[in-house]
């Protein structure tokens, strides 16, 4: 994708300034990280995609090493990078470590921040995290990939490979998967794995929320403004861009689905879903229903939905023999099949998001790379075969979603022009692999 | 654009270099009472709104309001104007109930119940409150809140359960919601105000013993599957002597001050105005708190740990991900404030959260 010459106009809204002269604090040459060694010197991270979480994620890798400094920012769009810059300037914790390089605006933005930092952050829509990933693993850079790592199965299996060459030159790829990182859910998730609710049966596992990022109707359109410009700006409603509902957002639930079960794949999986709220031109569902079976006959149901004036909550229910993990509504607790509260877990909560980026740059300084979130691909993959599932209305085997050839991300992406997104998927006439 | 970014960065990039440290009091104070012309022309809209409407609509006693084009509706109690000794004198109260000091109120109508999420979603979603089909230009140019990416009930239950993990900011912006479509002046309490409506005229208003028929708390708020405790349906426990469910319990209370210590002098009116981000005050305890913490006088200062599973920067200015057990009500003055005292009650002016 994009790897070819951008339209002209990118080439125009892309911009390269040099701000180290004036501020003082460009030190030319910091000393390329050689894998597998310790490093002690300024870090320069880069940051893909300047929105809210983006903006997030910098702080929190500012905050995780006094010697990080951020040097340079991408997004498709300058003022968004422009307001991100602003923002994380102003912080009074690591403001004057943001001593910005280059900020780019783009398709290909992303390329030109991965060639000149040492750590990157990947927080665009997940529809680019393939290509993005990609390049910086092939740049030798370390990563910080927030979930999921892609929305469709070709997307996938391009992570996978990443993955793999990651562990080859011994860089560390941390994932967004925030709750791997939440000292409570890992607490609670030992308790299983130490046999505290018996042989597991089930999993009831829900996302029941209201809409994240409603797309406007057509009308409120700019005139002239493309359609890859409209879909990436409007990212959550498109499938190619978010992936949907479930693959964006529920793939937390799919996440701890996967990690109650060690990451090992499930067999395969049923689905529905629908949307009940207009479209406006989107094609993403509002709601689904997942059961997947894994080995031993265990049966796991996921089911999220994004609407105003409805229930809403976001649980876990592990069921095994001897009792019930609960997670959600109050501290993870086991309750035994008599109503009793087994296990209760207590203590202070981990600010998850910040411990990500401290494992990340504890890694990297100590020489000692963290790279194992296989799960980066496995939960994202899990969600995506759900969505296959729902869309499609057939019965979906791990390897039909693993080896789906139903590609949603065009290769290339082109800013002008027309591109027309299929409708919303109807199953039984929708294509799954 | 391009020209403009290079500029403000390299000032940016300098600026920062050379400041170390938090801004200073001053300048946060300044930005809590800075005036925007263009917010205040929509609060003197709102406000000429409502001086025709209580022309219309004269309020005595307890009286019931439906929201305009929906089917919700909340209830005011009537809140005499008095004196009161706020705080406590008691040998084992908090240091931060003391010194107990005389406060003399003006009359005002309080919401008998706490905010619902019945209430609360049609401020977040327009279309729940119907206003697609009814569009009315006051209200559709109102700030309100971005979609959360968290599912802020915590499947806690929405109908008739209390709305919580709201800002003091996203609290003071459904004020003005509800103020314009109503037609009728909200904001949230004062610190006084909500401790003497808490009282309910009396000095010690539910002996512990008591407690369990006016309120929830840790030991009676359990509820499958919320083993430790969870809010219930507001209005399910006793009134207070003026009509007020849930004062104590249920979900903390937001109220319009800055969480200050108090001073001996005798006062009118009193309302300590917003000058930084935290700590503002919070009333009336919680079905997370034990029985001591559940009381007319206690006070709790809010606390930027309140948004800790909020990974975005900037953090909402809607939502407080970890407060759990925090909501609100409103109050509506007898007497019609100035139009700058309406745009400081729903204008803190710092919303923004240090980071």
């Amino acid at each position: 994708m994009a790897t070819k010459k951008e339209p002209t106009k990118i080439e125009r809204r892309d911009f390269l300034k040099k701000t180290g002269t004036a501020a003082g604090v460009l030190a030319a040459g910091f000393p390329a990280i050689i894998s597998g060694q310790s490093v002690t010197n300024s870090l320069k991270l880069g940051l893909v995609g300047c929105g809210g979480r983006g903006g997030g994620a910098a702080g929190q890798a500012l905050t995780a090493d006094p010697n990080n400094v951020l040097t340079a920012v991408a997004d498709i769009d300058e003022q968004i990078a422009e307001s991100a810059v602003t923002r994380l300037k102003n912080s009074q914790k690591y403001g004057s470590r943001v001593k910005i390089e280059g900020a780019f605006a783009g398709l290909d933005a992303y390329d030109k921040v991965i060639s000149s930092v040492d750590v990157v952050i990947l927080a665009t829509p997940p529809g680019f995290r393939p290509q993005h990933l990609t390049a910086a693993i092939n740049a030798n850079k370390h990563v910080f990939c927030e979930k999921p790592c892609a929305t469709d199965s070709p997307g996938v299996r391009q992570v996978i490979e990443a993955q793999k060459l990651a562990q080859q030159k011994n860089l560390s790829l941390v994932a967004g998967f925030c709750w791997r990182y939440n000292n409570m859910i890992t607490e609670a998730v030992k308790q299983v794995k130490s046999g505290a609710i018996g042989r597991l049966v089930s999993h009831y596992s829900t996302y029941y929320t209201n809409p994240v990022k409603p797309i406007p109707p057509e009308s409120a359109r700019p005139a002239g403004m493309s359609d890859t410009e409209w879909q990436i700006r409007n990212w959550y409603n498109f499938t190619w861009t978010g992936g949907d509902s479930l693959v964006e957002q529920a793939v937390h639930n799919a996440d701890k689905i996967m990690w109650m079960m060690d990451d090992k794949p499930p067999i395969s999986a049923v689905g529905v879903g629908g949307r009940a709220v207009p479209a406006n031109g989107g094609n993403i569902f509002d709601h689904f229903e997942v059961n997947y079976l894994f080995p031993n006959g265990y049966r796991v149901f996921l089911a999220n939905r994004q609407s105003t004036g409805c229930y809403n909550g976001t649980f876990d229910y592990v069921m095994g023999t001897d009792g019930t993990l609960m997670l959600g509504g109050g501290p993870p607790r086991i309750e035994t099949p008599d109503g009793k509260i087994k296990w209760q877990w207590q203590g202070e909560e981990y600010d998850m998001y910040q411990r990500e980026h401290d494992v990340l740059f504890a890694a990297i300084r100590a020489g000692k790379p963290k790279n194992d979130d296989l799960n980066l691909a496995t939960s994202s993959l899990l969600a995506i075969m759900g969505r296959h599932a729902a869309y499609s209305g057939q019965q979906i085997t791990w390897e039909q979603a693993l080896n789906s050839q139903v590609r949603l991300v065009p290769d290339p992406v082109v800013w002008n022009g027309k591109h027309e997104v299929p409708g919303l998927a109807i199953p039984g006439k929708t294509q799954a692999f | 654009m391009k020209g403009l970014f290079v500029l403000i960065s390299v000032a940016a990039a300098i600026a920062a270099t050379e400041r170390i440290g938090p801004p200073p009091p001053q300048a946060l104070a300044a930005q809590a009472t800075a005036i925007d012309p263009k917010e205040m022309a929509v609060v003197e809209k709102i406000r000429a709104r409502i001086e025709e409407q209580s022309k219309k609509t004269p309020r005595s006693g307890a009286y019931t309001v439906t929201v305009p084009n929906t089917v919700v509706t909340y209830t005011m109690a009537p809140v005499p104007a008095g004196e009161f000794t706020m705080g406590s004198s008691a040998a084992d109260a908090k240091p931060d109930e003391k010194p107990a000091h005389n406060v003399k109120l003006d009359a005002f109508w309080m919401q008998a119940h706490e905010v619902t999420w019945d209430l609360y979603l049609m401020f977040m979603f327009a279309d729940q409150a119907k206003e697609t089909e009814h569009p009315d230009a006051m209200v559709d140019g109102l700030s309100r809140p971005t979609a959360p990416f968290l599912e802020m009930s915590f499947g806690r239950g929405n109908n008739g359960f209390p709305a919580i993990s709201m800002t003091q900011h996203a609290a003071n912006k459904f004020a003005q919601w509800l103020s314009a479509k109503t037609g009728e002046y909200y904001r949230l309490p004062t610190e006084a105000e909500w401790e003497y409506a808490c009282r309910g005229g009396g000095k010690t208003p539910v002996a512990p013993a008591q407690l369990d028929e006016y309120a929830w708390f840790a030991k009676n708020s359990p509820a499958p599957p919320f083993t430790s405790g969870t809010y219930h349906k507001v209005g399910t426990k006793k009134p207070n002597a003026w009509g007020l469910y849930d004062m104590l319990g249920n979900v903390m209370e937001w109220t319009l001050d800055q969480y200050a210590p108090y001073s001996a002098a005798p006062a009118v009116n009193p309302w300590v105005r917003s000058a930084q981000p935290y700590p503002h005050a919070v009333r009336g305890g919680s079905w997370n708190d034990d029985e001591t913490r559940v009381a007319c006088s206690g006070r709790v200062a809010s606390d930027l740990s309140w948004k800790k599973l909020d990974p975005q920067l900037p953090k909402s200015i809607w939502y407080m991900t970890n407060a759990q057990w925090l909501g609100f009500r409103l109050v509506h003055p007898a007497k019609l404030p100035s139009v700058e005292d309406m745009y400081h009650a729903w204008n803190n002016g710092v919303a923004v959260d240090p980071y």
